[in-house]
C-alpha cells in the first residue's frame, strides 16, 4: 500500500510553500558574475585617443561562428603614421552569432578587442544586433593600460577625444 | 412569471460570471502554489502581486492565431473543445451555492435548478464530457491526441463507474437524490465526510480521474504524448480545453464540498439552518464558496506532489480495489442501516 508515502509526500510538499524562495527577481537582481566572466567583444582606444586596431584580421580568421567581419581601410592622411598601419574602415560583429568564447581578444596582436562583461544583448531587429565600428568603440572606451603602441610617436588627431594624464608605466588599470 | 424568469436569469449570470472568474484565479493560484512548493515565487510582474495574470493570458489566447490544420475533421475539431466546456458549466446549476437569500420580500433558493434527481442529472451531463476529449482525439487525425483519447475515454469510464457506486450510500443515508436536501440532511444530523470516509475518499480519488487531474492525467501526460488530445489545438480552442478542465475542477470540488462537507452549512446556528436574513444567506454563499476553494486547492496541491500512475495500475485500482470496496461500503451501509431501524423498533 502507498497510501503513507502520499500522505508524506503532501506534508512535505506543504511544507515547502512557506519555506524561503530561491528566485532571483532578474531585471532588478543582476546574477553575480565571476572574474573573468567573457560577455560582449568591443574595440579599444588607446590612452590617447587612437584605435588601436589596425585590421590584420586575425580575429576574423580566427571567430568560430564568424561573427566577425571586418573590412580594411586606411588611416586618415594626416595621421603620423598613415603610411604604416592600417585602420579598419568598418567593423562589424554580429552579436546574435557570437558565442563570447573569446578568441578574438586572445589573438589579437595589438590588443585592440576585448570580452567586456555585459551579457544582456537584445534588440527587436536584426540589425540592431550588427555591432558596427562607431558603437563598438563607443563601447569600449579607452583602455588605460601599459600595451601602448606608439607611445612616444606622434600626436593625437585632432578630432580624438582628450586623452587622460599619461599613467606611470607598469601600472595596469583596468 | 416574467419575475421568475428574470429571477433564474440573473442567478444564471451571477453563478456563470463568479464560477469562470474562479476558474480564471484558479489557474493562477495553481502557479502560485506549484512556485510555493518548488521554492521559487511565481507570478508577479502583471498588477499587483500578478493578479492582473489571468486577464493577459486571456488577452494572449485570444490574440493568438488560430491554425486550423488541414488535416483534421474540422466540424468535430471545432466542435470538441465546445464539448469539454459546456458540461461543466450545466452540471453546476443543480449544486446549492447557498440556502435561500431573502430580497424584497421574495425568497430565492440559491441554486438554478432544484430538481430532485439532482446527482442523476450530473452523473448524466458529466459522462458527456468525455465526448469533448474522445472527439478531439479522433479529429486531430494524429497519433499522439488519438493515444491521449484512447486513454482518457478507458480511463473516464472506469472512474466513473466508482463515482458513481461512491455515492451511493450517501444517498441511501439522506434518502433523496436532490442536493439541496443532501445539504439539509448535514445540517440538521452532521457533515457526511464522518459518516461515509470510504466514500469520501474513492469519490475524491475518482473526481481526480475524472478531471484528468496529476496523478491520473492520462490524457494530456505530457511526456509521454505531447500533449495528448489537445496537441493539435492553438489558440481560443485549445483556452476552451483549459477552461473546460478548470471548470470541471470546479464542479467536482463543489460537488465534494456538497456532499460530504456540509455545502453551505456550518454546524453551529444560525448557519445550520435555512437563512432567514440576506447576510446569513450572503455568509452561507462565502462558506460554501471557501469550501469549494479548499477542494481546489486539495487539486492543486496533490497535483504537484504525485507523480503520473502507471496505465495498468490506474486500472487495477479502479476495477480490482474501488469498485469491490464501493460495493462493500454499499452493503455495510444498508446493513447499518437497516440495523439501526431493528433496534428503533425494538426499543
Amino acid at each position: 500500500m502507498y497510501f503513507p508515502q502520499i500522505f508524506k509526500g503532501l506534508w512535505l510538499t506543504l511544507k515547502h510553500i512557506p519555506k524561503r524562495k530561491f528566485t532571483r527577481q532578474y531585471p532588478e537582481e543582476k546574477p553575480p558574475l565571476y572574474g573573468d566572466y567573457r560577455g560582449a567583444p568591443v574595440l579599444v582606444r588607446d590612452p590617447q585617443g587612437r584605435v588601436k586596431c589596425v585590421a590584420c584580421q586575425l580575429c576574423e580568421f580566427v571567430c568560430p561562428p564568424k561573427a566577425i567581419r571586418v573590412i580594411p581601410g586606411y588611416r586618415p592622411e594626416e595621421r603620423f603614421d598613415a603610411n604604416v598601419e592600417k585602420e579598419p574602415k568598418d567593423f562589424i560583429i554580429d552579436m546574435l552569432r557570437c558565442i563570447y568564447c573569446g578568441y578574438c581578444e586572445e589573438v589579437c596582436p595589438e590588443e585592440a578587442i576585448f570580452l567586456q562583461r555585459d551579457f544582456s544583448i537584445t534588440g527587436y531587429k536584426r540589425e540592431e544586433l550588427q555591432f558596427h565600428k562607431d558603437k563598438l568603440l563607443e563601447l569600449g572606451g579607452v583602455r588605460a593600460d601599459s600595451i601602448w603602441k606608439w607611445k612616444y610617436a606622434g600626436a593625437p588627431p585632432p578630432d580624438a577625444p582628450a586623452a587622460p594624464e599619461r599613467k606611470p608605466e607598469g601600472v595596469v588599470q583596468l | 412569471m416574467i419575475t421568475d424568469i428574470v429571477i433564474d436569469l440573473v442567478k444564471i449570470a451571477c453563478v456563470l460570471g463568479v464560477m469562470l472568474t474562479i476558474v480564471a484565479y484558479t489557474v493562477l493560484v495553481e502557479r502560485w502554489v506549484c512556485a510555493w512548493i518548488q521554492d521559487r515565487i511565481g507570478p508577479n510582474r502583471v498588477g499587483p502581486w500578478g493578479l492582473l495574470q489571468p486577464l493577459a493570458d486571456f488577452g494572449k489566447l485570444v490574440l493568438k492565431e488560430d491554425v486550423l490544420p488541414r488535416h483534421v475533421q474540422k466540424f468535430y475539431y471545432t466542435l470538441a473543445p465546445a464539448l469539454t466546456m459546456v458540461p461543466a458549466l450545466l452540471t453546476i446549476a443543480v449544486v446549492p451555492w447557498g440556502s435561500q437569500l431573502p430580497i424584497a420580500g421574495r425568497m430565492i433558493d440559491c441554486i438554478i435548478a432544484n430538481i430532485d434527481v439532482g446527482i442523476l442529472f450530473i452523473f448524466a451531463i458529466a459522462s458527456l464530457g468525455v465526448y469533448g476529449i474522445v472527439l478531439a482525439g479522433w479529429a486531430s487525425n494524429s497519433k499522439y491526441p488519438f493515444l491521449g483519447a484512447v486513454r482518457s475515454s478507458a480511463q473516464m469510464i472506469s472512474y466513473e463507474v466508482c463515482l458513481g457506486l461512491s455515492v451511493v450510500p450517501v444517498f441511501m443515508q439522506v434518502g433523496s437524490l436532490n442536493l439541496m436536501k443532501v445539504v439539509e440532511y448535514q445540517a440538521q444530523h452532521t457533515w457526511l465526510i464522518l459518516c461515509q470516509p470510504i466514500s469520501f475518499f474513492i469519490f475524491v480519488t475518482s473526481a481526480f480521474a475524472e478531471t484528468n487531474r496529476l496523478p491520473f492525467d492520462f490524457p494530456e501526460a505530457e511526456q509521454e504524448l505531447v500533449a495528448g488530445y489537445n496537441t493539435e489545438y492553438s489558440s481560443m480552442k485549445f483556452g476552451m480545453f483549459f477552461m473546460g478542465e478548470y471548470s470541471n475542477m470546479f464542479v467536482a470540488s463543489a460537488l465534494m464540498a456538497t456532499l460530504f462537507l456540509g455545502g453551505w452549512s456550518l454546524p453551529f446556528a444560525p448557519f445550520n439552518a435555512p437563512a432567514q436574513t440576506l447576510a446569513i444567506g450572503l455568509i452561507q454563499i462565502g462558506v460554501f464558496l471557501a469550501k469549494t476553494m479548499l477542494f481546489l486547492f486539495l487539486f492543486i496541491w496533490v497535483r504537484w506532489t504525485l507523480p503520473r500512475f502507471r496505465y495498468d495500475k490506474l486500472m487495477a485500482l479502479g476495477w480490482k480495489i474501488f469498485i469491490p470496496l464501493t460495493i462493500a461500503n454499499i452493503v455495510l451501509t444498508g446493513a447499518v442501516l437497516v440495523g439501526l431501524e431493528v433496534m428503533k423498533a425494538n426499543l
